[in-house]
């Protein structure tokens, strides 16, 4: 863990406590056998603590703590699965604060920053990240494109959206319809076409506004991973050491031992790299790069752990009764998102010109 | 968060930066620039040419080799701000520090925390100042991993002890001046019959035989004790505290390993540079291997999200006043990744990266061979991958051994 001032640890311990008793993976399961994309009233509770403005400058109604310290709430929501418009509402706003106009911050950014207005980034058009193409146009402020996958889209009120020009905000509404896509991790994903609504251009953000926002879409979405990292690797440790056989507990078997210790060794490292990526946004300093570090490692991180945690449970792994198989099917969602390990370790060599 | 003492804590540094920057203009010898310190303990000692004798005993005088060491024992009894300063100024002209060796690396830390005041100044003082060479005396042909089961005994003769025995893999054995050694003061118990005892390296008795290593080199000894008297005055610790006092002093050692191997890589080309040299760019500006392109591309991935995870382990140690509990991951994932680095390169260099002596080889090409053949003991030395996975699982997780 990084070394954080009191206001960061302060923020943790309440985000820790707060997911611990009010939001644990039971909260999720609900919410899923209930086949909403989230509990509303868990967003209230959120937005009331003041998440959703974490990264928005105060002037436009945020507390402008910086991406570290809202790293540190995802890690912990990410912990228990809650499912919440939290990061794609953070990245929709991160986008208007980068590259908006004085009139679209002033318009935008508070309603956010209150939880009153969910925003999700529509890049993707594949159902493969393959960096910042678009095939999405716009004329005469009227945008036409197909977006795959888009998060947390059914009750996002605001769409950030790339285009072959640039990055436009188009809001709900009329020129859009949107398909739900069911995915594994029972989340709230769908397919939007975008057939002449009207949009407006991002226009104060630079020719590399598009890499900011994907950057702190890798970077937030790792800290995610974190969080479900850590907690398969805590339960699966826990598990070990009640579960008997042979009339020992599984955790004084060597071969388990080792793998453990391999499991944390993954884990702290990619705390280590994520904890980097989030830094280096609040610093400015080398986050494309600190960014693809960040999401590739918590991509392999998440991967042999959720696949370990639930070989390690052995058959009621296996079952929906137990948790560590939510982490598992959430994982693979969250690896596909804005780059697989293959594209980021390509999008890295070509960073370095190699 | 500005706290209000900070412009004052600023000024302070930055007068002590002026100090080290005139003290580095004066006696910095600018030839030496950038040449790095060659006392390392697995390589050959080379002659000290007069300017890099000079640069150490100006070093050594000032304590500034030990920065945060206190000073009266010989160190630069400098804050960690001051000895980061220094670290920086020194970088800034390319000097080096020319105090090393496992008396910095690892006794040192030990004596200030076990030894007797008198002992302190006996032996930490010539450590500062790089006047005596240090070698370490703990495994022994029957006692590698399980290294409590080791059998050198030392007799109680009143006034001194009578050493009998055998170690090995003695690092720098042969270059050596004194050692500090684990040995058994009583067969009673496993762990609580050991103590930790300096002996001199030239005493009568004592015999070095060097090991010649698959890659050629012989950075390691066999050292035999024969009715070697050690005076008592060299006991460090209590009798039967030798297992506490040495294992305390390995975590220095796991430190030290990792961050050394961290260090050795980061003034290195990356590996992208060589591979664009010896396997070139195609077309499209990428490099030709493809595959190889992938797995340098995580390598340099991996290795830094390694390098941020050593900076966050020395963070957390400050922060915490004591050493941090990722520490105990550093040295067995920094030696793998080592390991993983020599590979690529000689995958990258293809023949040219397996020379072993003679022409038709770049002198870098040569060393390579030597350092790949000789990384391969990092996994196996300092306590192998498997013990430290055995540390992590029992210290860190908590997981216990068979009932």
């Amino acid at each position: 863990m990084a070394v954080l001032n009191e206001e960061q640890e302060m923020l943790r311990d309440m985000a820790r406590e707060w997911t611990k008793n009010e939001h644990p993976v039971g909260a999720w399961r609900k919410v899923r056998d209930a086949g909403e994309p989230f509990d509303a009233d868990a967003w209230g509770a959120m937005a009331e603590m003041g998440w959703a403005g974490i990264i928005i400058p105060e002037a436009h109604g945020g507390s402008d703590f910086g991406w570290l310290s809202l790293g540190l709430v995802v890690e912990e929501l990410g912990k228990s699965l809650a499912a919440s418009p939290l990061i794609a509402s953070a990245l929709a706003a991160s986008a208007i604060a980068l590259g908006g106009s004085e009139d679209q911050k002033t318009e935008y950014l508070p309603r956010f920053a209150s939880g009153e207005l969910i925003g999700t980034l529509a890049f993707d058009e594949s159902p493969r990240h393959t960096g910042l193409t678009a095939s999405t146009s716009v004329h005469d402020g009227r945008l036409t494109g197909t977006k795959a996958f888009v998060h947390e889209a059914s009750r996002a009120g605001l769409f950030v959206v790339l285009a072959q020009d640039g990055v436009y905000l188009v809001e709900k509404g009329q020129g859009m319809s949107l398909s739900r896509r069911a995915m594994v991790d029972m989340r709230d994903h769908a397919e939007i076409d975008f057939n002449g609504a009207p949009a407006h251009k991002l226009a104060d953000g630079g020719s590399d506004l598009a890499q900011k926002i994907l950057d702190r879409a890798r970077v937030l979405t790792a800290a995610e991973m974190l969080g479900m990292c850590q907690a398969v690797f805590d339960t699966t440790l826990d598990y070990l050491k009640q579960r008997v056989q042979f009339n020992q507990v599984l955790s004084s078997f060597q071969a388990l031992q080792h793998r453990m210790a391999d499991l944390y060794t993954e884990l702290e490292i990619a705390r280590s790299a994520v904890e980097g990526g989030l830094q280096a946004i609040d610093s400015g300093f080398g986050v494309t790069e600190a960014a693809a570090v960040a999401k590739a490692t918590a991509n392999d991180a998440l991967h042999h752990i959720s696949r370990e945690g639930v070989q390690l449970h052995g058959g009621i792994g296996m079952t929906d009764e137990y948790d560590v198989g939510f982490f598992l099917k959430r994982a693979r969602v969250l690896e596909a998102a804005w780059g697989s390990s293959s594209h980021l370790r390509d999008a890295y060599a070509e960073m370095k010109a190699y | 968060m500005a706290s209000t003492a900070e412009p004052e804590a600023k000024t302070d540094l930055d007068a002590f930066r002026e100090e080290a920057r005139a003290f580095l203009a004066e006696n910095f010898p600018p030839e030496l620039r950038g040449k790095g310190n060659l006392l390392s303990s697995v390589e050959e000692a080379s002659e000290e040419s007069p300017a890099e004798k000079a640069w150490r005993v100006a070093m050594g005088e000032r304590g500034w080799g030990t920065p945060t060491w206190p000073k009266e024992y010989g160190g630069g009894g400098l804050t960690r701000q001051q000895a980061r300063a220094l670290e920086q100024e020194m970088a800034k002209v390319g000097a080096w520090n020319p105090i090393g060796g496992m008396g910095v690396m690892m006794l040192g830390p030990t004596l200030l925390e076990f030894a007797s005041e008198e002992q302190k100044h006996e032996h930490i003082p010539p450590i500062c100042k790089g006047e005596i060479r240090w070698c370490q005396g703990y495994s022994e042909p029957n006692a590698g991993s399980d290294l409590a089961n080791l059998q050198t005994m030392a007799e109680d003769k009143g006034d001194h002890y009578l050493v009998n025995g055998q170690k090995t893999w003695t690092s720098g054995g042969q270059w050596a001046d004194k050692c500090f050694c684990l040995v058994r003061t009583s067969r009673a118990d496993k762990h609580k019959g050991i103590s930790f005892l300096l002996i001199d390296m030239h005493a009568p008795g004592v015999e070095v035989k060097p090991i010649k290593m698959i890659s050629g080199m012989s950075p390691f000894c066999e050292t035999f004790f024969t009715d070697v008297a050690v005076p008592k005055e060299n006991l460090v610790g209590e009798e039967g505290q030798g297992w506490t006092i040495g294992k305390r002093l390995l975590q220095h050692e796991r430190t030290n390993l990792s961050g050394g191997g961290a260090l050795a890589s980061l003034n290195a080309q990356p590996l992208h540079k060589v591979a664009e040299r010896y396997i070139g760019l195609g077309e499209d500006g990428k490099l030709a291997d493809a595959e190889l392109r992938v797995k340098i591309a995580d390598f340099e991935m991996r290795w830094s999200a390694f390098l941020l995870t050593a900076r966050r382990a020395m963070e957390e140690s400050k922060a915490q006043g004591g050493v941090s509990d990722i520490s105990s991951i550093l040295k067995k994932a920094g030696t793998r990744l080592g390991q993983e680095r020599a590979e690529l390169m000689i995958e990258i260099m293809g023949y040219r990266g397996l020379g072993w002596e003679g022409e038709g080889f770049e002198e870098k090409e040569l060393s390579g061979t030597r350092a790949w053949l000789f990384g391969k003991a990092t996994t196996i030395y300092g306590g192998s991958t498997e013990i430290q996975n055995n540390i992590i699982a029992k210290r860190i997780l908590g997981m216990l051994d068979h009932q």
